[in-house]
């Protein structure tokens, strides 16, 4: 056990450094942030200084050791764009992130659970296939049509929700959406925005997963016993279809969190992709290769967890192991 | 059912306190980005300046016609060519409560002349300031300069006694940039800062202690970034925002069309210009063929007359635009209204042209061209293309995102270029801006834009000439001279001053838009 963790500990640090390594070497493409910096005023001898003192000038080798060394011991540097350390920017928008991405996997499961069990106990009824062809719909659709759709629909139209902005946070230890009545309205439109996709996912696979358990010989037995059709249904199929649920739902987490990109930039929601996207357009180097790192860990992370739950689950794998070993 | 009864409260509690938090004369304004930080002497950038310029004033004031004001001085007079001498405003305050002083002015010329400030040019021309009193100072130049007033506007006058306190004197950039001045301000503006959250937003509110007499009526003003455009028009309309821009130019008939909106339209200062290589021996395109059809006037002739500047207006700009025969707009100093006019498209013209330059069957060149800087600026290239290519040129279209583009045709990649679109606004509101930057090589710190390098030995000492000339009137016949040079060389072809376009809701009564798009609060009057 002990044996593998280090192993796959190891793996990771591998892909962490290729990760930075790869987007390091990509920075080189993304042309130079000394305009962005110096105004276009500035003559050619400030804009040499400030390409000297980012260190821009050294071949990319050395900025690639420097960056390696620093980024080990926690330090990414100064953002070009903020003039602050990139680990407080990105600490300040890890919130906003985290939060919608709570809010929406919360939704995902919330509304695709039921919908997933009434579609797959009703799958000819007309509702069900008015869902299963609006969930088509809402599955091709780019996330940030969507957006710009429910902005149309709940903020131009009806006047009810802001189209912009986390709204007044409450300070609860970190910046929160979910406290105050300003923050929680703030925060439905992105969050419905960035979790339809996934939500559309938890119904097909709820759906699916009911009509196979519905199905299995268990269920006859236990309407054979006579059980009420709602015992049936919830107590005994809709336990057994969750467990994949639910792992694909962890798994989905990572995608959420970098698919965030876009619903926080059509919605001005000041997270992390945010940041990454404004970091792009201002060439802010430093917090570009700290949040690929960062979102690169974030994988690894949850990869690794995903590994040692099967390994705890699965006694397969266990006893194969210990088979193996005498 | 009971979900459904709490469903039913939920979205009326949610939809009751819809827009019920804004105050009265709280003015809510957005544009694309936010703004860079609010040291004064850091980030020379358009809407950062103005915001700063909200908190900090300058010895003078550039009104929302361009026109100078007193500000921190309440009068000046030349007494020699180099010497100024101004009497300060007395009894202002920093908004610490700090009073402001002659070594207030001092201290500010020390910092902003760091070789880490990007606003040195405000003061390039100083050599130094003489205390007299404590309400008097003197400004010694360098060499005569007749726009010293005109930069004076962008140098802010910081609080000595603020910057020793809190260790902020020293300006640097890079990597180790010190940040208590970037994101506090004592300054001695009508409007004080509440917060700053960057991306998010900034609070502003009145000062209180101000010595001027406020032409404004808000009590609070918040500034949001929006970077989606089509969210930001969806916020006006929706009336969370009172004020944005830019409106994107399909947007503008829909605004006009929604009771209580309004589109303001006027004309930015900015001129849009192609330039051309005129310095290479060999056009980059062209290798081993040892020619640059560029240094032929004839061809960078046949190039001006085969673009049709109308149809670019009317196709691409949507009449947003207004065609130039200048490098300089209307409003800025040393414009020439007689000279404005173009060369007349005429494509017959341009095929002569080029065949008597001994190019009858065109070639081949590469357009370098923004995608994300200038309204429409890759659709305009995309424009060009068609009409070269009717007169034989094949253009290669080269668009991409400005800090890519900006790298290619600027000094970093030793202006690696043929043929380029570039956009000008005169950071002194003076012709000698452009002439210095964009029309000559020779001197120091010029020609940094000069992408194509163009160089003529009388622009060259015009431009040196037009910087310490003094006496308006022999200023502006240099002036006139240098341009006509320009122009009947063809050093660059101006295309054309674009629209600014700003989005207004209900709530705002009067707002003065500036040439140089953005706003300056101090001409909001909200209902």
């Amino acid at each position: 056990m002990l044996a593998f963790i280090i192993r796959r500990l190891f793996q990771s640090l591998l892909v962490m450094v290729a990760v930075g390594f790869i987007a390091f070497s990509l920075f080189n493409f993304v042309g130079d942030p000394v305009n962005n910096m110096v105004g276009i005023d500035a003559t050619i001898e400030e804009r040499q200084r400030m390409a000297e003192s980012l260190g821009l000038n050294d071949p990319f080798p050395v900025q690639f050791a420097r960056f390696a060394a620093n980024a080990v011991r926690g330090d990414f540097g100064q953002s070009f764009r903020l003039s602050v350390p990139v680990e407080d920017a990105i600490a300040e928008r890890l919130p906003a992130t985290l939060e919608l991405v709570f809010v929406a996997a919360l939704l995902s499961l919330a509304i695709g659970v039921p919908l997933g069990v009434y579609t797959g106990l009703h799958r000819n009824s007309p509702l069900s296939r008015l869902l299963l062809t609006v969930s088509l719909i809402g599955i091709s659709l780019p996330t940030f049509l969507i957006g710009i759709l429910l902005i149309l629909v709940f903020s131009v139209w009806l006047n009810w929700l802001p189209s912009f902005g986390r709204g007044e946070t409450v300070d609860i230890g970190w910046q929160s959406n979910l406290v105050s009545l300003d923050g929680l309205r703030s925060i439905i439109l992105p969050a419905l925005t960035l979790c339809l996709f996934q939500l559309t996912l938890v119904m097909r696979l709820v759906r699916a997963e009911m009509l196979e358990v519905l199905r299995t010989d268990y269920i006859k037995f236990a309407r054979a016993r006579g059980l009420t059709n709602r015992a049936v249904h919830f107590g005994h199929a809709l336990k057994n279809t969750l467990v994949p649920v639910i792992t694909i739902t962890g798994l989905q987490i990572g995608n959420l969190i970098a698919f965030a990109i876009i619903t926080e930039t059509v919605f001005q929601w000041p997270g992390m992709g945010l940041l990454f996207l404004q970091a792009i357009q201002f060439v802010d180097i430093p917090v570009m290769a700290a949040y690929l790192c960062l979102v690169a860990f974030i994988f690894v992370l949850i990869n690794l967890v995903v590994d040692l739950l099967y390994y705890t689950i699965d006694p397969r794998l266990r006893i194969d192991k210990r088979v193996h070993g005498q | 059912m009971d979900i459904k009864k709490t469903i039913v409260t939920i979205v009326a509690v949610f939809t009751t306190v819809a827009g019920t938090t804004v105050g009265a004369e709280t003015f809510r304004y957005s544009t694309s980005g936010d703004i860079l930080g609010l040291d004064p002497y850091t980030n020379n950038e358009g809407p950062t300046n103005t915001m700063k310029s909200n908190l900090y004033e300058g010895l003078l004031h550039r009104s929302h016609d361009l026109s100078l004001h007193p500000a921190l001085a309440t009068d000046w007079e030349q007494n020699t060519p180099t010497q100024w001498r101004f009497n300060l405003r007395k009894g202002v305050t920093f908004h610490n409560g700090n009073p402001f002083t002659a070594d207030d002015v001092l201290a500010s010329l020390d910092r902003i002349r760091q070789p880490d400030s990007d606003m040195t040019f405000a003061v390039a021309s100083i050599d130094r300031i003489d205390k007299i009193d404590d309400h008097t100072i003197d400004i010694i130049t360098k060499n005569p300069d007749p726009t010293l007033l005109l930069n004076l506007p962008l140098f802010w006058i910081m609080d000595k006694e603020w910057l020793e306190e809190n260790d902020a004197f020293t300006l640097e950039t890079g990597a180790t940039v010190k940040t208590f001045a970037n994101l506090n301000v004592n300054g001695t503006g009508p409007f004080m800062l509440s917060e700053w959250v960057p991306d998010t937003r900034t609070v502003l509110r009145p000062n209180p202690n101000w010595w001027g007499t406020p032409t404004h009526n808000l009590t609070e003003a918040v500034f949001t970034p929006i970077g989606n455009a089509a969210t930001r028009v969806a916020a006006l309309l929706s009336g969370e925002i009172d004020l944005m821009y830019p409106v994107p130019l399909q947007d503008i008939p829909r605004l006009e069309n929604t009771p209580g909106i309004t589109a303001l339209q006027g004309a930015e200062l900015r001129t849009i210009f192609f330039g051309f290589d005129q310095h290479r021996d060999e056009l980059l395109d062209m290798p081993g063929s040892g020619k640059n059809p560029f240094k032929d006037v004839r061809v960078r002739k046949a190039f001006y007359q085969a673009i049709n500047i109308e149809a670019i207006k009317r196709a691409v700009m949507r009449n947003a635009s207004i065609p130039a025969g200048l490098m300089i707009a209307p409003g800025i100093n040393g414009y020439q209204a007689d000279m404005n006019d173009r060369f007349a498209y005429d494509p017959e013209e341009s095929k002569r042209l080029l065949a008597e330059a001994g190019y009858p069957d065109g070639f081949e060149v590469t357009l370098d061209c923004p995608n994300d800087r200038y309204v429409n600026d890759e659709a305009i290239c995309i424009a060009v293309v068609p009409m070269l290519k009717r007169v034989g040129i094949d253009v290669k279209l080269n668009a991409q995102t400005k800090s890519l583009h900006f790298q290619k045709i600027g000094q970093t990649e030793n202006w690696n270029t043929s043929f380029f679109m570039l956009g000008w606004t005169p950071g002194s509101y003076d012709a000698h801006n452009p002439l210095n930057q964009l029309m000559s090589v020779d001197g120091e710190g010029q020609g940094t834009w000069n992408s194509g390098r163009y160089s003529n030995p009388r622009v060259e000492e015009l431009t040196d000439l037009v910087a310490k000339e003094t006496d308006t009137a022999k200023r502006n016949e240099m002036i006139r001279e240098a341009f006509q040079i320009h122009k009947d060389e063809v050093g660059h072809i101006p295309l054309h001053q674009q629209a600014l376009a700003w989005g207004i809701g209900k709530r705002v009564k009067e707002v003065k838009q500036r040439p140089f798009n953005d706003v300056d609060l101090r001409y909001v009057i909200m209902n």
